[in-house]
């Protein structure tokens, strides 16, 4: 049995929102990630899939802190931390080295008036160790990366930001995250905002270089198709909570949270029949109010009367797999079935 | 033009091109392109960034003046009508825009949006009778109770809830066209599909015609599934036809990458999918355009003394069904015929 690379337990982060009040975007979380695997996050707007992603760094805005829980990450010497207790330089010297972030957004993580070459050099220079890189490492250092991702180093080294498309800076924020030889990459959104066919060759991309470097892959998106397409896991978040997880083809095939069931029928597919397709009722909740019980229960066509009072805990359904097996947070996932009608023959 | 219909077209765009004089030089975003929007269908225009899809739509929404060709509607050039049939007109065909963020004023409370055209056309004549109208706009746009959004501010909305009122004032002056340009590209998937549905309400029970843009094709399948789907690539439509045909059997290469590119929300699929690989990912700058066809820089079948030596012209191919552009597919077709262009 291998042993996980990140693994969290009951991890509640709170964002301060006043003097006395404050609300909670991620409550009692817990999962593990292998070495090597890659697990989707996903979830609508406002459901806490960047908060979760940013605190698994440490990440978090001013505002925001871990309240309970931990993150404990294998690192590359084998000793295992728990990165909630790590003071300010120890984290730096965690990130990057250890697990690095992708975030959301190419177009605004570059400083417009610096070129590419010294994102790099500045990445570098302040995750570097006891051994300060000359100006000749970091530069071979940024040509080998960014060959890995396709672009040409000379030329887009010298470059600023707005020279480059949408779809090149995405690569080379892929290539400064990969900078260190990070065990982990957080992918907040990476293909948001691209064109398809840039989003095809992104997806490629990761494709390839977790084969050749073999880094675990967390990445939070709101496309159920990128999930699909990317993910050995998929766990879906729903106010704060992680709602369902298992592997992908028991999240698509056998969704057991009505969550999920409906966030599959609303996606149309692009292949074969054309399914009915479906909304879910309602909107989701604010996180500084949500509903009793099962925040999901006022949207649910399954709700009876306990789903009001009992918030339902993560349960395994099908143990097969690591971290649990197939696991969902409902009091009738045991009754949800999932059936798609087809209302058109391709 | 494809003709399975018996209903005219209400709005039509013929040889319909939009060139912006530029320091550094002239850009060609639309080049002559040939659509028509019929009552209670749908006519899906999709394509990457920059294609010319947006200016295509203002050209058709007669928000700004195509340099060559016309926009008619109802066999009536928009350009040159005079002032009674050009309010019918803006009356009839209706801009919903990609932003709802953007798009709707933000002192404005939901009832003065949505009614400010009946106002402005003076179709109301009451505060109260307004009032009754735009809760009947609300409800049919599933803004309900119409009452409790009457009076917020679009701060007060979600994304959904904000283009669902942007839809709401385009109903209002009951349109027969809807120009709808991204308007569900930056919602949630649920949000997105519960919209659809309802635009889909409007196109079966009222008979409105859409024009709807998008670079999301599993929607274009979805929303146009009765209707047709046009390809843009840089200025031109490179394939049309009916949308079952388009997304079963692409015929353009660029159109075969599109649909190959979606992400398949399945993943058995999506691990056995081929995808058609591009000689290159990036689009060429509308100021250096390729000589020929100006996909071959990019295409999988180029065959170079025929690709980069003229532009292929789109032609009727499958009986009258379909329309594309393309030397190398259209020849191993067989003997193309001439086409509506």
């Amino acid at each position: 049995m291998r042993e996980p690379i990140l693994s969290v337990r009951d991890l509640s982060i709170v964002y301060r929102t006043g003097r006395r009040t404050s609300v909670t975007a991620a409550q009692d979380v817990s999962f593990d990630l292998y070495p090597g695997q890659s697990m989707a996050l996903v979830g609508e707007s406002g459901c806490g899939k960047t908060t979760l992603g940013l605190g698994l760094l440490r990440l978090l805005p001013r505002l925001g802190q871990v309240s309970k829980g931990e993150i404990v990450y294998r690192l590359k010497d084998g000793m295992s931390v728990d990165i909630t207790g790590l003071a300010k330089e120890e984290l730096r010297r965690f990130r990057w080295h250890e697990a690095a972030m992708v975030f959301q957004g190419a177009m605004n993580s570059f400083n417009p008036v610096l070129r590419i070459g010294e994102h790099f050099t500045d990445t570098l220079r302040s995750h570097e160790g006891e051994k300060r890189r000359t100006r000749a490492e970091i530069t071979a250092r940024a040509t080998e990366l960014l060959s890995m991702v396709r672009l040409e180093p000379e030329r887009v080294l010298k470059s600023f930001p707005h020279e480059l498309s949408g779809g090149m800076k995405q690569r080379i924020l892929i290539a400064l995250a990969l900078a260190l030889e990070p065990q982990v990459l957080v992918l907040d959104e990476p293909t948001t905002a691209l064109d398809i066919l840039t989003q095809r060759s992104i997806v490629e991309q990761l494709h390839e270089l977790r084969e050749r470097l073999g880094f675990a892959m967390i990445f939070i998106t709101h496309d159920l198709g990128l999930a699909a397409e990317l993910a050995d896991r998929v766990a879906t978040m729903y106010a704060g909570r992680i709602i369902e997880k298992g592997s992908a083809e028991d999240v698509f095939y056998e969704p057991r949270h009505p969550y999920t069931v409906g966030l599959i029928k609303a996606v149309p597919p692009v292949i074969g029949d054309l399914p009915e397709l479906s909304s879910i009722a309602g909107s989701p909740p604010s996180l500084a109010d949500l509903p009793s019980g099962c925040s999901f229960h006022p949207r649910c066509e399954w709700a009876v009367d306990a789903c009001r009072e009992t918030v339902p805990s993560l349960t395994v359904l099908t143990p097969r797999g690591e971290d649990g097996g197939h696991a969902a947070a409902c009091l009738r996932a045991g009754d949800i079935e999932y059936t798609r009608k087809v209302v058109a023959r391709a | 033009m494809p003709e399975q219909t018996e209903s005219a077209p209400l709005l039509e765009l013929s040889k319909c091109e939009q060139i912006f004089r530029t320091k550094r030089g002239d850009v060609r975003a639309v080049a002559g392109v040939d659509l028509e929007v019929r009552p209670g269908k749908v006519l899906c225009l999709v394509g990457e960034s920059g294609c010319g899809k947006t200016t295509t739509a203002r050209a058709a929404a007669g928000l700004t003046r195509p340099t060559a060709g016309w926009v008619r509607y109802k066999g009536e050039d928009v350009n040159t009508m005079d002032s009674a049939s050009r309010q019918a007109f803006r009356e009839a065909v209706q801009y919903i825009h990609q932003d709802p963020y953007a798009s709707l004023n933000p002192v404005r409370t939901v009832y003065s949006t949505v009614t400010a055209g009946l106002r402005r056309h003076k179709l109301v004549k009451t505060r109260t009778e307004a009032r009754a109208k735009a809760a009947e706009l609300l409800e049919l746009v599933d803004l309900t109770p119409a009452e409790s959004y009457l009076d917020k501010y679009p701060h007060q909305l979600s994304g959904g809830q904000r283009q669902r009122v942007a839809i709401a004032r385009a109903l209002a002056m009951g349109p027969q066209v809807l120009i709808a340009d991204e308007s569900t590209s930056m919602l949630d998937v649920s949000i997105r599909v519960s919209l659809l549905n309802t635009l889909g309400r409007l196109r079966d029970d009222l008979d409105v015609g859409f024009l709807f843009i998008t670079h999301d094709l599993a929607v274009a399948k979805y929303f146009a599934w009765d209707g047709e789907i046009a390809v843009m690539y840089l200025g031109e439509i490179v394939e049309q036809g009916p949308t079952p045909q388009i997304i079963n059997d692409p015929q353009h290469p660029y159109t075969k990458a599109l649909i190959s590119a979606v992400c398949e929300p399945d993943p058995r699929l999506a691990r056995e999918k081929k995808t058609v690989r591009l000689r290159s990912s990036e689009i060429p700058s509308l100021t250096a355009l390729p000589s020929g066809c100006t996909f071959h820089p990019r295409c999988p079948l180029f065959e170079p003394g025929l690709c980069d030596a003229s532009a292929p012209p789109l032609s009727l191919i499958n009986g009258d069904a379909r329309r594309l552009a393309c030397h190398v597919v259209a020849r191993d077709h067989g003997p193309a015929r001439a086409g509506a262009n």
